[in-house]
């Protein structure tokens, strides 16, 4: 689903990201971690066609990043922390633009909107401006609407922060699911008990990526009890800040 | 004891003077604001002065004579002679005109009666009509403004005595004080308000709500500062800001427009001051009840500058307001701004005949200071 | 005297109750912790102890200090770091620091030893303007500036929000030295696994605590034997779980699910079992001691049901 190879951006002298290569396969979950300020913004945005890398290749659903951003953006899901729903239109109204943007056809938007309220249990909330929404909600909104057309492959930007610890599993569990779909999940995440969550981990320190396992095999390969301290172990020796 | 005393009026100090150093530092940092603080009087002057003109230039003006005599062509060379007018030709019907204003060449048509010098020999008063093209009104009204005063003025020397039936008012006090009709006379004192304002009043507004919104405001409220330290912290700076403004846009009128400045550079000096305190104290309280930068610019630039612009009689004389915008422009502190600096610059005003105008200036300060107190939240709330 | 104590306190904006009654007390010189997911109510808590916001009902004392009639004084003697970072970042690192200085009435010199360990660390980019600071600098020069006029008692709201791992836990280190220099500290945090760092913590949630006690305390009041079950489909054994007659909760936890049984002695065999006649291939089932984010569910979940 995503292939990268020797992929690298440069910002004048500075290297955000230096040759990584990797390959996530259908319905992974793929969790991406590293320090601030170790490239991963930089990465996720050439994967999301936003940003031209300098060097290397990859291609994203089958489509090249320096030739078919368009169709990249197409094909993939976003969804970040800071930005994802419009606070001030009501939970049908974001739906229903969403849908817009991704071309589905009024019909199909009623109806995926009907069955997104529905799964999600926000029946009585579906006229409620977003702004009025315990966050774990928007969160889990967010995450559905990101989906709404079903893209091969969903991007999650740090998705979970500040969320109670009830609500984060519910949503790790949506995430489960459209894994289990077949859906690719690309997720980032400052919680370091999370990347336990994922099926492969990749650990970026100074714009490489350090450590690239399943979280059994990273531990196992450092000798750690848990993800954080080979985490902390990686990053320590992490030359810049952001 | 005393001491003690002395240390705590000297610690309130050093946290004042490190407020302002802060605040000069931020200003001179933020490069984009400071080429705009500096560059916008220069260029809005160079702008008025030069681009923006509503004199009148070479108008041109068609005649329709229905007397041919010796008087009307005196008083139409006389027209053609001036160097706001140029006499394109004559017409001999009426009717003609619509048709001359379609085509948009001509501006004005003067119309003068049969036997016009007949009857003015014989004591009375002969009529010409000025018709004008009011496509646009304000050229319009200053062209005839123009030609009712070269008839005017021809007419009081020819007869030698000022003729009161005939003399317009506001012809005359133009021509008294500002003989050249020259709009940049007019415009620079509206500029510096203009420009006073600007700085001012919208500055220290934004600098103060962005305080708010970067959240810095809430560490400095859990701090020993007072909020008197705050305020005359923020203010101060763009206090010398407005006022190293106030002398580039001076200079410029002096040396590069060759604006009369007849009156006292003392009295205008403390005026602008106290102004620049007016606008300061409106800055200030707009930040009161602002939380965010564009909430602040919004009401700054849709509250305080349009009106400064449009109600002041910087651009359009108030006097032909309707009496609501009339009633309005006195609540606007640049109105009577305008007021004092037009009078000191092209007539020599003494504070005595501008006490009226200072006081009002004077109390609207003191009412937005004290407004200010009043509304500064010592709490986010 | 306490350093800080909050009796019964509320807040509201409007028609939303942010902190619903909430007491709590903390003793000289602990490290305080208040854990709570966004929306619980930690900020609005600092804010009334900032002397920032007034509390609607109920009373805040901050070093026995009233924080609506004293606020004044309180604001000489406290130091504050808010959620957001609210430094000046146009200004430099040492600028920052010394006007915070001044603000206060003192100097960078005067009060040097207390920040050395931290601001030494920054003295490198002293120079370098706050804006262009990475995470894990921004909140120790923001640390730096709360603690340059030695204030007696610490606000850190939610310091280590968005910063990764590594600066966290050399915050938290900062955090235990400053301890020795005996002052009072609350802090928040949304990082459960960060609740073992304080002496003491209050579990927060929708504008209540749930429960308050040593992190170790906290975990003990978790009765049910909890089970750590791992097996190759994760999504598939939660399903499973999910619908056995007996299962209570059933929660995914890193690379493990974990587990709690309705009935009163439960073997891992008992579980293996039904998971095998599921056809599931090789469970692991394991016995293990619940943390404070056990914890933390349970509490949660028996909150909902007396709702």
């Amino acid at each position: 689903m995503i292939k990268a190879e020797k992929l690298t951006r440069k910002f004048g002298d500075f290297t955000a990201v230096d040759h990584i290569s990797f390959e996530v396969g259908a319905g992974e979950i793929f969790g991406f971690l590293g320090a601030n300020g170790a490239g991963k913004t930089t990465a996720m945005r050439m994967l999301t066609g936003l940003l031209v890398p300098t060097e290397g290749e990859a291609t994203v659903a089958g489509y090249d990043v320096y030739e078919q951003p368009e169709q990249i953006k197409k094909r993939i899901g976003y969804m970040s922390q800071k930005f994802s729903l419009y606070e001030d239109l009501t939970v049908r109204e974001n739906i229903r633009l969403y849908g817009g943007i991704y071309d589905l056809g009024d019909q199909q938007i009623k109806q995926k909107s009907d069955e997104l309220v529905n799964m999600l249990g926000m029946k009585e909330l579906q006229n409620k401006m977003i702004g009025s929404l315990p966050l774990g909600w928007k969160q889990k909104l967010a995450f559905s609407v990101a989906l709404l057309h079903e893209p091969d492959i969903v991007f999650l930007d740090e998705p979970t922060g500040g969320v109670d610890p009830i609500t984060r599993r519910q949503f790790w569990e949506q995430i489960y699911k459209v894994a289990e779909e077949g859906t690719t999940v690309f997720v980032t995440t400052h919680y370091m008990d999370e990347a336990e969550y994922c099926d492969r981990v990749s650990i970026m320190v100074d714009g490489n990526i350090d450590a690239l396992d399943t979280p059994a095999g990273l531990k196992e390969q450092f000798d750690a009890d848990d993800i954080e301290e080979v985490f902390i172990r990686l990053a320590r020796g992490a030359e810049r800040g952001e | 004891m005393p001491n003690e005393v002395n240390n705590r009026i000297q610690n309130k100090i050093a946290a004042f003077v490190g407020f302002v150093v802060k605040e000069f530092k931020q200003i001179y940092r933020d490069k984009r604001t400071l080429v705009v603080l500096f560059g916008m009087p220069i260029i809005q002057m160079l702008l008025f002065g030069f681009a923006i003109r509503n004199e009148v230039e070479n108008a041109n003006i068609m005649v329709l004579d229905a007397s041919q005599d010796q008087v009307t062509q005196e008083l139409i060379n006389k027209i053609d002679a001036s160097n706001y007018f140029t006499v394109v030709g004559e017409i001999q019907r009426y009717d003609k005109i619509d048709d001359l204003f379609q085509k948009g060449n001509i501006d004005e048509v003067l119309v003068f009666e049969a036997d016009f010098a007949r009857k003015l020999q014989r004591g009375e008063r002969p009529s010409v009509n000025v018709i004008t093209d009011a496509s646009n009104p304000n050229l319009a009204q200053l062209i005839q403004q123009y030609s009712t005063s070269i008839i005017v003025d021809w007419q009081q020397r020819r007869s030698g005595l000022p003729n009161e039936q005939n003399s317009g008012v506001v012809a005359n006090a133009n021509m008294l004080f500002n003989p050249q009709l020259k709009s940049v006379n007019l415009f620079v004192p509206g500029l510096i308000a203009v420009i006073l304002m600007l700085i001012s009043a919208l500055m220290t507004s934004i600098s103060i709500t962005r305080e708010k919104e970067m959240g810095n405001m809430e560490i400095l409220l859990v701090s020993p500062l007072r909020p008197a330290q705050i305020i005359i912290g923020k203010v101060l700076p763009y206090l010398v800001l407005a006022f190293v403004n106030v002398l580039t846009v001076l200079a410029l009128a002096e040396w590069v427009f060759a604006v009369p400045f007849r009156g006292s550079y003392g009295l205008f000096m403390v005026e602008s001051l106290l102004f620049i305190f007016t606008a300061l104290a409106l800055g200030v309280f707009i930040s009161t009840k602002a939380n965010d930068q564009q909430t602040a610019m919004m009401v700054a630039l849709a509250g305080l500058l349009l009106p400064t612009v449009l109600l002041s009689g910087f651009i359009f004389p108030i006097s032909s307001m309707p009496w609501p915008l009339q009633w309005i422009s006195n609540l606007i502190p640049a109105r009577w701004f305008l007021v004092i600096v037009r009078s000191i610059m092209l007539k020599d005003s003494s504070l005595l005949l501008l006490w009226k105008e200072t006081l009002i200036l004077l109390v609207m300060t003191l009412g937005f200071i004290v407004l200010s107190v009043k509304n500064f939240k010592v709490r986010l709330e | 005297m306490k350093p800080i104590s909050v009796h019964h306190a509320h807040k509201s904006y409007g028609a939303k109750e942010a902190v619903k009654g909430i007491s709590f007390e903390v003793d000289e010189g602990l490290l305080f912790g208040l854990i709570g997911p966004d929306g619980a109510g930690k900020t609005t808590i600092f804010r009334i102890l900032t002397t920032l916001l007034k509390p609607d009902k109920g009373e805040a004392l901050v070093l026995g200090l009233d924080v609506v009639d004293d606020y004044r004084q309180i604001r000489k003697h406290v130091g504050y770091m808010p959620g957001r970072f609210s430094l000046y970042q146009d200004l430099s690192v040492e600028e920052n620091v010394a006007f915070f200085a001044s603000v206060f009435g003192t100097t960078i010199d005067a009060n040097y030893d207390l920040i050395e360990p931290i601001y030494s660390q920054l003295e490198p980019f002293k120079d370098r303007l706050a804006g262009a600071l990475s995470g894990g600098m921004k909140q120790k020069l923001a640390l730096s500036c709360a603690l340059i006029h030695k204030p007696e008692v610490l606000f850190l709201d939610e310091p280590t929000t968005g910063v990764d791992a590594v600066s966290r836990k050399e915050f938290w280190q900062m955090l235990h030295r400053l301890k020795e220099e005996n002052i009072t500290i609350l802090v928040s945090t949304p990082y459960m696994d960060e609740a073992e760092q304080c002496d003491r913590v209050a579990l927060m949630q929708d504008g209540q605590i749930l429960s308050i006690d040593t992190p170790e305390r906290i975990t003990k009041t978790f009765h049910n034997q909890l089970w750590a079950i791992k097996t190759e489909n994760k999504y598939q054994l939660i399903q499973l779980l999910r619908s056995y007659e007996y299962a209570e909760s059933v929660q995914p936890f890193g690379e493990y699910v974990h587990y709690t049984d309705k009935r009163e002695e439960v073997q891992a065999e008992h579980i293996m079992e039904y998971l095998k006649s599921k056809g599931v291939i090789n469970p692991t089932v394991v016995a293990i001691a619940p943390d404070i984010e056990d914890t933390f569910m349970r509490l949660m979940e028996q909150e909902e049901t007396y709702e």
